[in-house]
């Protein structure tokens, strides 16, 4: 009996240097704010909701903790009786119910936004496949696909795993910093979804049916996500990298990649 | 004649070495232990599945399986863990305890009893050997989503199959359950005295029977697209592959209440006896429950925020969907309100109890911060989503079953068990479970994907962590089995009163239950 409490007192103790341990592993433990206003919004967004949870659960789990500690049998005391009161319960079903409305708002108004995708600057198709990206540039009449890049000895733990392991692709998405971008997503075979997390874009590639998202990149970079969607056996390896630069830059890029026959294809349908 | 009909009334059980007696068992006690023993079983065969997931994510690179099997890992450990073992569960719980709770002999339907059992090792086997077939086993996800579970080998009809036979195994068992509690209470039990693991199994079963019809559909209809040339969910003929996803957490949602309302029941049992003091707030306990099945059927689009619904699709489910974070607050104060001022002591069944609170309350934050739809685009398909849903079902929905083991197992089987090793289950279970699911937060958030196989290399620290607290809370599991059977086999006698201050018409009856509950009713209160 000794022995068990003894081991329990240890387990105790190891939990509690586990928990704190793991505040200096160094690796990244949340939401990145992002690069566009609405990555930002989403983003105090989550902040807000979190300490909101955080809040609530200091409150309820100190009553908590404190009444384990103080009504407990070993302390002599003898137990109340009460048991109900349609005051305290009205209370603690209002409050609730007012500070999710509170809550309500702000995520009201930033989905309004994120579904605003008119005065576009221009329009990226983009199509997945079992296991890659296709995208099309509507206006500017550029299409190529996007691949995973990382070697399969990396992969295989043949050879040293690079920094942006499964996170590189031969061909980036290239976008101007400060437009609009329209994506219009899409699948050719099952159902895949478009995710970069510093742009808060993500959204379903449904084959059959075009979706919607928009992004406006406020500063020049390369930002990486993944197909969030299970695609099938390669869903793990099948990468975004955006590339947010200059809108010179994306005008050189542009007339160095575009295929002019099929801008003027698109231009057609489009008028 | 007479010796016939004498025959055919078992006063006592037979020997338990007996199959026949396990196999053509009517009596709602037999039937209650084959469930939870098959449940414990299911959860070594998904834990293993999970082991080999987590083996595989231990760290960055390709190492012990083929992504395809990675997929059928992630997939078949969903559907052991939620219809082989959840369910189950809890359906043996209600077998063992709603008739000796409402002072009734027997479950109202054996014999259906007797097969909605059976049903399930063959449904289960059949899903087990789809691992075998040709393509491998279903790798979709346990989702289902067409196409891709369209593209599923020979094992797609199969899976289908026995997902049709595990609903009817719980459309039976939610039937008997009905008739049992609407017909069998003993008289003077009204229905709000009926102790709340009586009422929401009760409600629990009506969600049962409503969503069950609604998968079944769906799944068929997977099955006439893949062999029948139906286009249900295939755009080019007409369909609409989002319509499954729809379909499916039509039933989805829903669900996931079925996995939790017994739970709540369970608690408030545990509560109020190692308080002390009465329940707080048992008709708002009832109200609330009835509240969160009803909006459980519409809040089913928060799973499809990303699918492309229109703009007031998404809003019209994000409100539903944090209105039912109101009646689930409620249901965690009152259990708060339950210890206040009571006289607490800690056996396992209460430690376990108090730890569904903690975790399972986690686990409604993250569902809370999940409903905010635009903030959804980015947690939606992550980890983070992983994180919710098994804070909700692991140190929520199993801890509650364990629980329910630890507090009725002296009932059913007449001896205590050992309270040390039980202390330390649950601080083993409560380290390890945290240290695999709370990290899971972290990686989410930080952009990793579910699903995967591999992942990139800024989210192998917490990986490793998770994978370490993944074997140390299966290895606590095994802890939990030697001491069920050395309770059965040995161990102090219980009383039949058992804890000092338990309340219900299951601690009138000795200990262990005598096979047939209550032969005439007993006077209620
Ligand atoms: C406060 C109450 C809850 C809220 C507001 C809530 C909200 C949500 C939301 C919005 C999602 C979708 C996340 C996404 O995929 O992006 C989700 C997923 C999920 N929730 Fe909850 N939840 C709650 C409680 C529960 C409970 C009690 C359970 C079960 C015991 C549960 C089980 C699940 C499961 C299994 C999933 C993921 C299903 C999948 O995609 O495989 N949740 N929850
Ligand atoms: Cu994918
Ligand atoms: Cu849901």
């Amino acid at each position: 009996m000794f022995a068990i409490k003894r081991l329990n007192a240890w387990l105790g103790l190891a939990f509690i240097s586990v928990v704190s341990g793991s505040a200096f592993a160094g690796q990244p433990i949340n939401m990145p704010p992002g690069v566009t206003d609405i990555s930002l919004e989403v983003y105090n967004m989550h902040m807000i909701a979190f300490w909101l949870c955080v809040v609530i659960a200091v409150v309820v789990f100190s009553a908590m903790f404190y009444s384990i500690f103080a009504h407990r049998k070993s302390r002599g005391v003898t137990p109340a009786t009460f048991h109900e009161s349609t005051t305290i319960e009205a209370i603690w079903t209002i409050i609730p119910f007012v500070v999710l409305i509170a809550l309500s708002i702000p995520a009201t108004k930033t989905l309004i936004d994120m579904y605003d995708t008119s005065d576009y600057d221009l329009t990226v198709k983009i199509t997945g496949y079992q296991w890659l990206w296709h995208y099309e540039y509507v206006e500017d009449g550029v299409d190529f696909h996007s691949k995973l890049q990382t070697s399969l000895s990396q992969i295989n733990n043949d050879e040293e795993k690079g920094e942006n392991y499964l996170l590189e692709v031969d061909n980036e998405l290239v976008i101007p910093v400060g437009k609009k971008v329209r994506f219009l997503i899409t699948s050719n075979d099952v159902i895949h979804a478009w995710w970069v997390p510093d742009l808060a874009v993500k959204k379903d590639a449904v084959p059959g049916f075009i979706n919607e998202a928009w992004t406006r990149v406020n500063e020049p970079g390369i930002y990486r996500g993944q197909c969030a969607e299970l695609c099938g056996r390669h869903h793990g390896f099948m990468p975004v990298v955006v590339r947010a630069v200059p809108e010179a830059e994306y005008q050189q890029w542009v007339a160095a990649n575009a295929k002019p026959e099929s801008a003027t294809e698109y231009a057609a349908i489009s008028e | 004649m007479s010796t016939v009909a004498a025959g055919d009334h078992h006063d006592h059980p037979e020997s338990p070495y007996s199959i026949k007696r396990w196999l053509f068992t009517t009596n709602h006690k037999d039937i209650g232990t084959l469930y939870l023993w098959f449940a414990f079983i299911m959860f070594l065969i998904g834990g293993v599945m999970a082991l080999v997931i987590r083996t595989e994510l231990f760290q960055p690179g390709l190492q012990f399986v083929d992504p395809q099997f990675f997929n059928s890992m992630t997939t078949m450990h969903a559907i052991m863990m939620i219809f082989g073992v959840v369910m189950p569960a809890f359906t043996g719980l209600a077998n063992w305890l709603i008739p000796m709770m409402i002072g009734a002999p027997d479950m109202a339907l054996p014999r259906m009893n007797n097969w909605s059992f059976w049903i399930l090792p063959f449904a289960f086997a059949m899903m087990l050997s789809t691992l075998f077939m040709d393509g491998g086993g279903p790798a979709g996800g346990w989702t289902l989503y067409p196409p891709l579970t369209l593209q599923t080998g020979d094992a797609l009809p199969f899976v289908i199959l026995s997902m049709h036979f595990m609903g009817l195994s719980s459309i039976m068992g939610a039937i008997n359950v009905v008739a049992t509690v609407l017909n069998m209470r003993a008289p003077g039990m009204t229905l709000m005295k009926m102790p709340l693991f009586v009422w929401t199994w009760l409600i629990t079963a009506y969600l049962l029977i409503a969503v069950m019809p609604v998968l079944a559909g769906g799944i068929t209809m997977l099955l006439t697209d893949k062999y029948f040339g139906t286009s249900f969910f295939n755009a080019a003929g007409g369909g609409d592959p989002v319509m499954f996803q729809h379909i499916f957490w039509f039933f989805g949602h829903p669900e996931v209440y079925i996995l939790i309302l017994p739970s709540f029941g369970v608690v408030s049992s545990i509560i109020p006896t190692f308080a002390r003091k009465p329940l707080f707030g048992y008709a708002s306990m009832v109200y609330a429950t009835g509240a969160i099945a009803f909006l459980s059927f519409i809040v089913w689009a928060h799973h499809m925020f990303t699918v492309g619904m229109p703009l007031a699709g998404e809003l019209f489910f994000m409100f539903a969907t944090m209105l039912i974070a109101v009646p689930t607050g409620v249901k965690v104060f009152n259990w708060i309100a339950t210890m206040w001022r009571g006289s607490m002591t800690f056996e396992t069944p209460m430690l376990f109890a108090l730890g569904f609170i903690v975790m399972f309350s986690i686990g409604g934050f993250s569902g809370l911060m999940l409903a905010l739809a635009p903030v959804d685009f980015q947690y939606h398909d992550t980890y983070f989503v992983v994180a919710h849903f098994h804070y909700v079902l692991v140190p929520g929905s199993i801890f509650a079953i364990i629980a329910a083991v630890y507090y009725w197992l002296p009932k059913w089987c007449g001896n205590m068990y050992s309270e040390g090793l039980g202390k330390t289950h649950f601080w083993l279970s409560t380290i390890f479970v945290n240290l695999t699911f709370f990290p899971m937060h972290f990686v989410g958030l930080a952009g990793m994907p579910r699903r995967i196989p591999d992942y990139a290399l800024q989210f192998s620290d917490y990986n490793m962590m998770a994978t370490i607290g993944a074997f140390g809370f299966g290895l606590s599991q095994l802890l939990f089995l030697v001491l069920v059977i050395k309770a059965i086999r040995s161990g102090k006698k219980a009383t039949s009163q058992v804890w000092e201050d338990a309340e219900g018409l299951e601690w009138t009856l000795p200990s262990p239950a005598p096979y047939h509950s209550f032969s005439t009713p007993p006077a209620i209160k």
